[in-house]
């Protein structure tokens, strides 16, 4: 079978992601006109799981602190957002703007004002990335999801402690309005939307280029086999912490966008909750599968959304309604988290992308054999062997000693 | 002086929890190269089901005897339905596993249970005594440094003096090996498993009563606590476990007693976290001939 992505140059390759990201994006957001938070949210959060599905999937190092690098990204950008509006750097405010997005009445912050307080977020979390990320190429699997668990803990408390990060009350953030004529046709939050969109298809563009370039096949083969990686001449520490502060920067950039749609900065939004939220995003869409990711992230954003649509249609009592929200979607999430990961390594767009395959889940005990493994089928004659399957990947089945 | 004391002996006996809690952490890392993520939650859902028995009938230390049994029966469940379908060789995966058991377990217990604090209250006093003008321990705390040393000599007598235990730690050193020689390390380490729990679930009802109650993630932050310490210790060492869960309670204590900011407390345990893991990444009591994780 030709497969037409082999032949495709990266760069062009990424460049269609992102455009084909921008397009969907701007389409959803007239689609769905009552739900533009929530399609602003998923916009946030799929940057922060683009950057972590290739550290999973491609590095095979699991971060359980995500929130932890966009309260990072989220707090910088504010503080930076806050200090150039302070230092004057405004416009007149447009007129009619009105809504859910609407700030206090006065000059908004200068349009570049916006990129600015972004970067500042992302050197931000990447600075801090590389800080973590220096213990994290020495550490493997449980070590660094530990360590990295206990960094997304903090966020919470330091902003309690750091008088200027203003505690569980959050800051407000002065953020630019949408400029006049622009602004009123579309509406504020729509705009707010493309803008978060803009900055998640750049992400998406040059990390599906640099994935499939020698950066990733780099990645791939210090993930497989750190010894015979460093024998051609891989410097796999550096790839490593090259994986690490990438999925930090691109969690900061989510944590900026998150400020700039909300026009706050609260420790609230990044709890361990949106950590694992985000772990389950990348997971059933497919750890190292960057279109995976935006898929996982609809669903994770969408569960709690339909849950609670669902109990309001079937009339739930209020006592039934209480016990059940956020319990049932996290039920949900953490579910799938264990059967996706017990049945394939892959995720699901990993299946959708190779085309169909044998599946076969045994329900025997894991040290017979076959039986208890997932048996990937023959292996395909001239694919690429590796694009990004899931972390330590199932391996042929090895006979059993006994038999 | 009086407040170093204090923080001291107060130190000790909050770490000797945060031990016994590590020590079920290591319990299973020896025995299937697994930290356990979900280890908190199934000690609340533990705690939860005893209590739920104990307020009824036989009070707290009814609940303290039911809570491992109910803990270990969990921690069972779960190695043979989830963790040991994927194998060996999957360690990530394992980890995301336990991750999404742990928000099930915390999900079922929060549409049970409910999201407020229950309180979990204390069988003796919890005042702290007062020895000739120096504020040391309450009569809970003595009783909960007795109960953790009643389980660490009963543990380390299991390991050292029983066939059990024997074949415990050879499955867990040498799996092929002990394979070979009749052991049936499988069944071995679900058995450990369901030890660790166990251990997990006693050092949850013995915890809970010190704070405001039980709550799906109230082991959380105690799970993060014991996981620094058991990295303290070295993974691999339940010695180096309880040495560091009496570690990290006495430098907690420290930070947070003489700065008079709890929030400092999560702060304190990355930074030891991360120096431990940068200065000695195998632990500070780790052995010479110590596996590669």
């Amino acid at each position: 079978m030709d497969d037409p992505r082999v032949r495709m140059n990266p760069a062009a390759r990424g460049a269609v992601a992102g455009l084909a990201l921008l397009a969907a994006g701007v389409a959803a957001s007239y689609a769905l006109p009552d739900r533009l938070f929530a399609l602003g949210q998923v916009v946030a959060w799929l940057v922060a799981a683009a950057g972590l599905t290739v550290l999973v999937g491609l590095s095979g190092q699991l971060s359980l602190g995500q929130a932890g690098f966009m309260a990072t990204g989220a707090y910088a950008a504010a503080l930076t957002q806050n200090a150039l509006y302070a230092a004057g750097f405004t416009v007149a405010p447009p007129a009619g703007t009105s809504g859910r997005f609407a700030a206090a009445a006065g000059p908004t912050a200068a349009g570049w004002t916006l990129p600015v307080a972004l970067l500042a977020g992302v050197a931000a979390a990447a600075a801090v990335g590389a800080l973590l990320g220096l213990a994290a190429v020495r550490m493997r699997g449980a070590y660094l999801a530990g360590a990295t668990l206990v960094f997304g803990l903090i966020v919470t408390p330091v902003t309690v402690l750091v008088d200027a990060l203003g505690g569980e009350q959050g800051l407000r953030v002065h953020v630019p309005r949408a400029p006049d004529p622009v602004g009123s046709a579309v509406g504020e939050g729509r705009f707010r939307v493309w803008v978060a969109l803009v900055g998640a298809a750049l992400v998406l563009a040059i990390l599906t280029a640099v994935v499939r370039g020698r950066w990733g096949r780099d990645l791939r083969a210090a993930r497989d086999d750190e010894a015979a990686a460093a024998l051609v001449g891989i410097p796999v520490a550096r790839v490593r912490l090259g994986a690490f502060v990438a999925s930090a920067a691109t969690a900061g950039l989510g944590g900026g966008l998150y400020v700039y749609l909300t026009g706050t900065a609260l420790p609230g939004y990044f709890g361990l909750t949106t950590s694992l939220f985000l772990l389950v995003a990348v997971v059933i869409g497919g750890a190292g599968r960057l279109v995976g990711a935006v898929g996982g992230t609809l669903f994770v954003v969408a569960v709690p959304i339909v849950t609670t649509e669902v109990m309001s249609a079937v009339d739930a009592s209020p006592a039934l309604q209480a016990r059940l929200a956020g319990n049932a979607p996290l039920a949900l999430l953490g579910l799938c988290l264990v059967l996706v990961t017990l049945a394939t390594p892959g995720g699901w767009s990993a299946r959708l992308g190779r085309g169909p395959r044998r599946v076969r889940i045994g329900w025997g005990r894991a040290d017979q054999g076959r039986s208890g493994r997932l048996d990937l089928g023959r292996p395909r004659a001239g694919r690429r062997g590796d694009r990004g399957r899931g972390g330590t990947g199932a391996r042929p089945p090895i006979p059993d000693v006994r038999e | 002086m009086a407040r170093f004391i204090f923080l001291t002996i107060d130190g000790l006996a909050t770490g000797a929890v945060y031990a016994t809690f590590a020590l079920s952490l290591v319990l299973i890392w020896r025995a299937a190269r697994i930290v356990n993520f979900a280890q908190g939650a199934i000690s609340v859902a533990a705690a939860d089901v005893a209590w739920s028995v104990g307020s009824r009938v036989g009070g707290w230390w009814l609940g303290l005897l039911l809570a491992p049994l109910v803990g270990a029966l969990l921690g069972v469940l779960m190695q043979r339905f989830t963790v040991r379908r994927l194998g060996p060789e999957r360690h990530l995966d394992a980890i995301i596993v336990a991750i999404g058991v742990a928000m099930v377990v915390q999900a079922v217990l929060g549409m049970v249970f409910g999201l407020q604090y229950r309180p979990l209250p204390a069988p003796v006093s919890q005042t702290v005594l007062t020895v000739g003008g120096v504020p040391t321990l309450s009569p809970y705390k003595l009783l909960v440094l007795g109960a953790v040393a009643l389980l660490v000599v009963g543990l380390a007598l299991l390991f050292s003096r029983t066939a059990v235990g024997l074949r415990l730690r050879a499955s867990a050193l040498a799996p092929e090996v002990s394979r070979l020689l009749g052991v049936e390390v499988e069944r071995m380490t679900t058995l450990a498993w369901g030890l660790a729990t166990g251990v997990g679930a006693f050092a949850a009802m013995l915890v809970l009563p010190t704070g405001p109650g039980l709550h799906p993630t109230a082991m959380d932050g105690v799970f993060i606590t014991a996981f620094t310490a058991a990295v303290l210790g070295g993974l691999d060492s339940p010695v180096g476990a309880v040495v560091g869960g009496f570690a990290v309670g006495l430098v907690l204590n420290y930070v947070t007693g003489y700065t008079d900011e709890p929030n400092l407390a999560p702060v304190a345990l990355l930074g030891l976290l991360l120096a431990v893991l940068l200065v000695r990444p195998n632990g500070i009591f780790a052995g010479p001939t110590i596996r590669r994780a």
